[in-house]
């Protein structure tokens, strides 16, 4: 078949099962989008900075485990994608992104819109491209999906220059298979690694399932009940790895590191075997490595990455594969354990250190906030954040019970993340709630994708947490600079501002609900306790996006809390 | 301590860069790098020193094997291999040293590739301590400019790194 260079990009995207493309026009790739709009391709939805696009086909992806995709154009257009890049690349998340680039032969000579794209997203990236000419394309485009999408996930990057966009290749049909002579991950898992797992699991008094993002599928939730069950072995999860493991499951500890709950963390101190499953050991879990799990006297780590085993911790039996394969292996060579006093013990500290917060009638506690919307909507809902107090409110009020309904940038911690992401989200399941919830500081550096999610009919709820200043950084500055509060006040405090500026309902700009209007959403404002439950309940029967605004305490904190680089010995507060 | 990295990579532009930036964004040292085509062209091999305890060069190997450009690593520290390294050595000579500075040359097998009435130009090829060794020697009568290749090496024996 004869083709040009952007048809048959449109070819693999239908090849590939690509359902939806976000992105952003430019002259660099506009013979893409000459072709983007021709019946049978597939739906897409033009945001309003190509950061956006990023975090959409990522927030798209996580949702799904498909692939997400985005195409911009050259230059500037590639390099706001960076952030969206870096985010999909700490969290594993497959992505194929598209950037235009100039013509072939005005590579290097610093042409208009032009930038080093795969020089620059090299370090931010799983793998990239520069497609030189038509003949190689079909050829990375199948590579690229693949790769996104096996082994370790990530983002990939093609580079696609303007005339081999247009160049056309006579005898063009999309590659059927792959095969990549350096690029062959291993999934099955060694037998020999399973049985030491089996036999270290057996010998342990005190393990404890310690699951990440990498776990985060519906294939592994119910390995890893069963696992749980069987062995009778407590279960925490990482920030990624929320919803893995039911967290409404007596043997659930919940997400465990700097925000995690104490009886969480106090399971990992104590105890005397890990069995890590797509997690790895990031320094917000671990806090100071040489106090890390003092008590352990294995480790069992499966991950389809090789590289993340033994990079911070030793491990003592490494297993490489995929989670989903090895778990029904390992399930198989162990036998029934009962272990009552570790789940009574478990038990115990869940019960003695349950999270907390007061909420009183004068002032909005986020917690509370966070806690009834989970009540309102029976905890079936899609939520995704930004980065900050909020998320970490989420992460530790919400009980997740299923894979994929906790959207969030946990490696990167990219403000900003949620709005766009939320969008993603709410393409591929159009009937589920789908919430974002963000703070005031994190929902305004992406706000502008108000005009996507309206336009598209994509009716996401956003739920603002206004405490009027960035809280994490304020936190850390009120408890570890001496209340310096240096640059993380959102409010005019102060600040002359210009004499005309009209007067505001709240001293706060902007005027969320004003902000909302103006876009053609819905806005919607809470300030006392009493307004919370019927302002979710307006928020979720509204037919159209909504910013939910609650104005809550300032000066809450996010606790417990680990200090950064201390042990669970340094753990602050349970209590608010 | 110091590793003798052997790894095959797809002979493509752009892959000096992956090898080269994975080793300068996670912290790791180069040493030295060489790189050459195989006798399969589509294959080129990377000769890479580095050194650090055994967790760094742990991760170092287990990185370059993520890299989705790189087919094979070895580490050839860890068996029997050899070692080979090429420098050229720009020495200051009058005609009183000129004898003095062949012989050393001589000694560690090196040859003069060229001579002028200043100057001698001395080839060798040699472990990268052979090659310290022989500099240390040259350096009283002048070294004018050096260059050298950095290291590459192979197993001993009929093994081969397989594709």
């Amino acid at each position: 078949m004869k083709a040009t260079g952007a048809q048959i990009l449109m070819d693999a995207l239908k090849k590939e099962g690509v359902e939806v493309v976000f992105g952003f026009p430019g002259g660099a790739i506009i013979d893409v989008f000459n072709v983007l709009n021709a019946p049978g391709s597939p739906r897409f939805v033009l945001v309003r900075h190509e950061q956006a696009a990023g975090h959409a086909a990522d927030g798209y992806a996580r949702a799904t485990g498909k692939t997400g995709v985005c195409i911009v154009t050259s230059g500037p257009g590639a390099t706001n994608l960076a952030t969206a890049l870096a985010t999909a690349y700490m969290d594993s998340i497959p992505m194929v992104a598209i950037t235009g680039q100039v013509v072939s032969a005005a590579i290097g000579n610093d042409a208009f819109q032009e930038v080093d794209v795969v020089g620059y997203t090299r370090p931010i990236t799983k793998h990239n491209y520069l497609v030189k000419s038509v003949e190689d394309l079909p050829r990375v485009l199948k590579e690229a999906f693949y790769i996104a999408n096996s082994g370790r996930p990530g983002p990939v990057v093609i580079d696609f220059p303007k005339d081999v966009q247009q160049a056309v290749l006579e005898d063009y049909e999309y590659p059927e298979t792959v095969d990549i002579r350096s690029y062959k991950p291993s999934v099955e898992g060694n037998m020999m690694a399973i049985r030491k797992a089996a036999e270290a699991i057996d010998r342990a008094k005190k393990p404890l399932l310690y699951v990440g993002g990498g776990a985060n599928n519906a294939v592994c939730q119910e390995l890893l009940v069963r696992l749980a069950e069987k062995c009778q072995i407590p279960c925490t999860t990482t920030l990624l790895g929320l919803g893995a493991f039911p967290e409404t499951h007596p043997y659930a500890m919940e997400m465990l590191g700097m925000h995690g709950t104490q009886y969480a963390n106090y399971a990992m101190y104590n105890c005397d075997c890990i069995v890590a499953v797509g997690a790895r050991f990031d320094d917000r879990v671990t806090g100071k490595l040489s106090e890390f799990a003092p008590n352990r006297q294995d480790i069992v780590h499966i991950d389809i990455d090789p590289s993340s085993i033994s990079k911070s911790i030793k491990v003592s039996v490494p297993v490489v594969g995929d989670c989903a394969r090895i778990l029904p292996k390992l399930l198989e060579l162990l036998e029934p354990v009962e272990r009552a006093e570790w789940i009574r013990q478990c038990q115990d500290w869940k019960a003695s250190h349950p999270l907390a917060y007061k909420q009183d009638d004068k002032v909005i506690r986020p917690q509370f906030v966070i806690e009834q919307l989970y009540e309102i909507a029976k905890g079936d809902a899609i939520v995704v954040t930004e980065v900050g107090q909020h998320q970490m409110w989420t992460a530790q009020h919400w009980k997740f019970t299923k894979p994929r309904t906790f959207l969030s940038s946990g490696g990167l911690g990219t403000m900003g993340y949620g709005f766009p992401a939320a969008l993603g989200a709410k393409i591929a399941f159009p009937d589920k709630l789908v919430v974002d919830i963000a703070g005031d500081g994190s929902f305004q550096m992406n706000m502008q994708e108000l005009t996507t999610a309206v336009n598209e009919n994509l009716q996401v709820k956003i739920v603002v947490l206004n405490n009027g200043c960035l809280g994490m950084v304020r936190q850390w500055q009120e408890m570890f600079y001496q209340r310096n509060y240096s640059g993380t006040n959102l409010k005019p405090v102060g600040h002359e501002i210009p004499p005309d500026s009209p007067p505001l309902e709240i001293d706060y700009r902007p005027d969320f609900a004003k902000l909302a209007e103006a876009f053609g959403a819905t806005g919607l404002r809470a300030t006392r306790p009493d307004e919370v439950r019927p302002t979710l309940e307006k928020m979720i029967a509204t037919r159209n996006v909504v910013i939910a605004e609650f104005l809550v305490e300032e000066e809450e904190n996010v606790f417990p809390m680990i200090p950064a680089g201390a042990g669970v010995r340094q753990m602050m507060g349970g209590m608010a | 301590m110091r590793h003798v990295i052997s790894v095959l990579v797809e002979n493509q532009f752009g892959v000096l860069t992956r090898i080269a930036g994975m080793f300068s964004s996670r912290g790791f040292n180069i040493d030295s790098l060489a790189v050459g085509e195989t006798t399969d062209p589509t294959i080129s091999r990377i000769t890479v020193v580095s050194h650090g305890d055994d967790q760094v060069i742990e991760q170092i190997i287990k990185q370059l094997r993520k890299l989705v450009d790189v087919i094979r690593v070895q580490d050839l520290t860890g068996e029997s291999h050899i070692e080979r390294e090429l420098v050229l050595i720009k020495v200051a000579c009058n005609k009183g040293n000129r004898a003095e500075i062949m012989e050393i040359a001589s000694i560690f097998r090196a040859n003069i590739v060229d001579v002028s009435a200043g100057s001698l130009v001395i080839e060798a090829v040699g472990a990268e301590r052979k090659i310290d060794a022989m500099l240390d020697l040259l350096k009283p009568f002048g070294v004018l400019e050096t260059a050298r290749t950095g290291s590459v090496g192979l197993s001993r024996g009929p093994n081969a790194l397989k594709v």
